[in-house]
């Protein structure tokens, strides 16, 4: 069975990359049926989910990887199966929700296709047994989800934030990456596997600070804790169904799954208590304040989910066996509560074109099914009986009340913003569901009164779930327990019921719902509140403070690119020259040694002399004619004078093959100069000097190398193995020839490529006619 | 006599640096044919002048020393790169006559920008 899991988790990798060839094939049925993929592997979970001893982690080995420490190793244990489940279960709902939400966008293909693929990286994740692995799946989801929120890319808004995402969630990859290699080396294996069974715990050690800033910092980005908790809202730019499957059970949880997998390894000291508290806490209470504020319905659900976030940062940081039990059955219950309010939200959108709370109203009557779907949900999120959502939250309460230092602090911060999650469903379930006198009904878009079956499947199944779970918890008992052994690396037995007595917990829920209520009969004044506070807080707008950064940080690299690349050639080459210049006359003045020796120097050659004299003179011709036929002639000369010096020094071939070469230039030449324009003088005196001044500086710097070069001798020359074996080996007696067609066969293979490739390109360049073609269009 | 090379060297390096600075798209393409002319030179003399002989082996010889005759195989790779020279200005050529007749202008100033009338 595990391997049956394992094997469908790489089937729904592959069927995202066939998705651009079977859509063509399912057209409208798409996501309906490739939601069967990922519902076959929430069977074989729930399968083992139910024979899956406590105590036991199920290893599937792959035998594939990149490196020796990387394979793709599995590992199932309890907490990669809630996390599995859930993330296969509601992308299975999410796919045939999308199925009827997308079917009038464009672009269907590239949406399941980075859907599907995340959905498998979302799931490599949470099963990755090996820690480089995880990085890897970590990586492909902020990818991915950076496609998915820039879904609708020909809009300004949606681009910037999934820009927004994938930088901050990159840097986390990045921090997560460096974390990730230090805990290898730490430990000597990557593999949790290895990490747990050995109890590898490097609290002591003195790398540790830095291994936990770096894995907080990666959780902190994807898991939108203060203050990168900004990019969160933005990502709501993308269609619903992406809302609802990246921000209930997937992207925005893999931190929290990070620090659940951690926590054997490294939980537990004061810095990971400390800041997972401060900044849960924080996190919790400002998103549960800010989403008071919205009028957006999916805004409202991103900030819940922002202070959902931060409860289950805090509740990991306080590392107690009641905190990671309430975490776990937390994250259940806020998947399935988000998974379906975002869907509901969406239906409603579709059905009225609104998400607007203070237009939307009456919906019950409407729309009753995904009325009540939305109802059990807003249920579970306010914590209340019968939902899973009621013992979430008072196992929460629990955990915060028996947390024996911070409890001052913790539980009166935890009721606040439990206080707040209340309000916040009252007054959307009294705005869009209840019919009021005041305030006109919304009509519908369409005429049936509910969109077709399926669509309403998502919520409605998800609501159930939450409902039945909340009535028979005992079903997670064993989940549960195996989870907690991998989590806190301790046997613990769990016992979930809906009734646990009358208690201190039971009376702060009951405090709580009151209170909340009370903020909701005060909401006007609570509302202005907090619209004092929220343009308060603009000033600090981090969204915005982080596109200006970013687009200063562009313009100011702009500015200093376009001073080095300023596109004039001639100043190019005199940066090269100058440069090339004072670092070379350097050295050379630095080596010392003697420049000239006229006792080794061969004797002077005067019918030589006088070649050089012609061709200094064609070539100074050349350079000052004004005529671009005496120009090209001269420079014939040039090439002719340094042929009949090669035929002097015995250089044959060199001497044939350079008269062959020049001539061919010179009648190309000839031919092209008929179409040239004559010579201009287009540069300033000024700017002519300048130019002398360089030429003369870098000749006189050549003269000196040619010179120096003659008393430098790094290796042994190998001229003599060529003079012994060429006839010997290589059957001729022309040494350079021999040289070029056999000892150095390649290079002449090269040679000839290069004239084929400049032969091809003379051929191109004639007849390319871009003008011509412009005229044709 | 190497003295002699060297200044002549310099002064080929000197021209052809000067043309390369040049605006005029034509004489940027002599600069480089002088240029490269300057460099095989620099190449064959690295090989040493004192010796001429012709680098061949003779008629009843099996092998040859290098005591008479002038290194090959700086003369090897001179060989390829005067064909080379060939291949680029042949290319460089018709890029030039391409370019003219596309811009209309032969002056670099006026190529900085890669989208041209």
């Amino acid at each position: 069975m595990e391997q049956l899991a394992i094997v469908l988790i790489v089937l729904i990798f592959l069927m995202g990359l066939m998705v651009p060839v079977l859509r063509p094939l399912l057209k409208n049925y798409t996501g309906r049926i490739l939601a069967l993929v990922p519902f076959a592997l929430f069977g074989a979970l729930t399968f083992l989910f139910f024979s899956l001893p406590d105590e036991t982690a199920r290893i599937v080995e792959t035998g594939f990887g990149f490196l020796p420490e990387m394979q793709f190793s599995f590992r199932i244990d309890g907490l990669s199966l809630i996390f599995g489940m859930m993330v296969s279960g509601i992308g299975g709902l999410v796919l045939g929700y999308s199925s009827f939400y997308m079917a009038k966008y464009a672009g269907k293909t590239k949406f399941y296709f980075f859907l599907i693929l995340f959905m498998g990286a979302m799931l490599g994740l949470v099963f990755a047994d090996n820690l480089l692995a995880l990085f890897i799946f970590w990586e492909l989801t902020s990818i991915t989800s950076f496609f998915l929120i820039g879904f609708d890319h020909d809009k300004d808004k949606p681009r910037q934030a999934a820009l927004q995402a994938l930088l901050i969630t990159a840097l986390g990859g990045l921090c997560l990456l460096f974390a990730v290699i230090m805990i290898g080396n730490l430990a000597g294996t990557f593999r949790l596997s290895e990490l747990y069974s050995q109890g590898f715990h490097f609290g002591a050690h003195s790398q540790y600070q830095t291994v936990f800033l770096l894995i907080f910092v990666a959780v902190a980005t994807k898991s939108a804790q203060f203050p990168f908790h900004f990019w969160l809202p933005g990502a709501m730019n993308a269609p619903t169904p992406i809302s609802a499957y990246l921000h209930s059970a997937t992207m925005v949880n893999a931190g929290i799954f990070l620090l659940l997998r951690l926590n054997p390894v490294m939980g537990g000291t004061i810095a990971w208590k400390g800041a997972l508290i401060l900044t849960g806490g924080i996190t919790m209470f400002i998103g549960a304040f800010f989403s008071l504020g919205q009028k957006d319905l999916k805004r409202i659900l991103a900030f819940t989910t922002i202070s959902a976030l931060g409860t289950m940062v805090m509740l990991i940081g306080m590392n107690t066996t009641a905190s990671i039990k309430a975490a776990l059955i937390f994250f259940i219950v806020h998947g399935l509560y988000k998974g379906g309010l975002f869907m509901v939200a969406g239906i409603i959108d579709k059905n009225t074109g609104t998400r607007d709370i203070t237009r939307l109203s009456g919906l019950l009557k409407s729309m009753p099914v995904t009325s009540i779907a939305g109802i059990l949900a807003l249920l579970s999120m306010s914590g209340l009986p019968p939902m899973l959502g009621f013992i979430g939250k008072e196992l929460i309460y629990d955990a915060k009340v028996q947390m024996p230092e911070l409890s001052w602090l913790v539980v009166p911060l935890g009721v606040a913003a439990n206080m707040m999650m209340v309000a916040i469903s009252i007054l959307v379930f009294y705005e869009i569901f209840i019919p009021r006198k005041n305030k006109p009904a919304i009509a519908l878009l369409h005429k049936e009164k509910e969109l077709p079956g399926n669509f309403l499947a998502g919520p409605v199944i998800l609501a159930l779930i939450g409902l039945g779970l909340g009535m028979a918890p005992g079903w997670l008992n064993n989940i549960l327990s195996n989870a907690m052994f991998y989590v806190q690396s301790q046997a613990v037995d769990v016992h979930l019921t809906l009734w646990h007595g009358f208690n201190q917990v039971l009376l702060l829920s009951i405090f709580t719902v009151a209170m909340g209520t009370v903020i909701f009969i005060l909401r006007r004044p609570v509302g202005k509140l907090v619209g004092i506070i929220i343009p308060w807080t603009d000033q600090y707008h981090l969204p915005e403070k982080f596109n200006n950064l970013i687009s200063n940080y562009l313009s100011f690299a702009g500015k200093h690119t376009n001073r080095i690349q300023h596109g004039y050639h001639r100043y190019y080459l005199i940066t090269f020259f100058m440069a090339t210049l004072l670092l070379i006359v350097y050295q050379l003045l630095s080596a010392g040694g003697e420049w000239f020796h006229p006792s080794e120097s061969s004797p002077v050659r005067m019918h030589v002399v006088l070649v050089l004299i012609i061709s200094a003179m064609a070539v100074l011709f050349a350079v000052f004619s004004k005529s671009r036929l005496s120009a090209i002639v001269s420079m014939g000369v040039l090439g002719y004078g340094v042929a009949v010096l090669y035929m002097f020094y015995g250089a044959v071939d060199l001497a044939i093959t350079q008269f062959l070469a020049e001539t061919i230039i010179m009648v190309i030449f000839v031919m092209v100069i008929f179409y040239l324009p004559d010579f201009a003088v287009l540069s300033s005196k000024k700017s002519r000097i300048r130019d002398a001044i360089i030429a003369l500086s870098v000749g006189a710097m050549m003269t000196m190398i040619v010179l120096k070069a003659r008393f430098i001798n790094l290796e042994e020359p190998i001229s003599q193995f060529f003079a012994e074996k060429s006839y010997l080996e290589g059957h001729g007696r022309n040494i350079v020839n021999v040289i070029l067609v056999d000892f150095r066969a390649l290079d002449t293979l090269g040679e000839i490529t290069v004239l084929a490739l400049a032969a091809a390109g003379v051929f191109t360049l004639l007849r390319f006619n871009p003008i011509k073609k412009k005229s044709e269009k | 006599m190497e003295l002699v090379i060297a200044i002549f060297i310099g002064l080929l390096y000197a021209s052809g640096v000067y043309l390369l600075l040049r605006r005029s798209i034509v004489k940027l393409i002599l600069g480089v044919f002088v240029i490269s002319n300057a460099t095989n030179l620099i190449i064959f003399l690295s090989g040493g002048i004192t010796r001429s002989g012709v680098s061949f082996i003779g008629d009843e010889a099996e092998k040859a020393t290098l005591e008479t005759m002038t290194d090959p195989l700086p003369q090897a790779l001179i060989l390829t790169a005067i064909v080379i020279g060939l291949g680029i200005a042949a290319y460089i050529l018709a890029l030039k006559y391409k370019y003219f007749e596309t811009t209309g202008t032969h002056d670099l100033d006026q190529l900085s920008k890669t989208d041209q009338k």
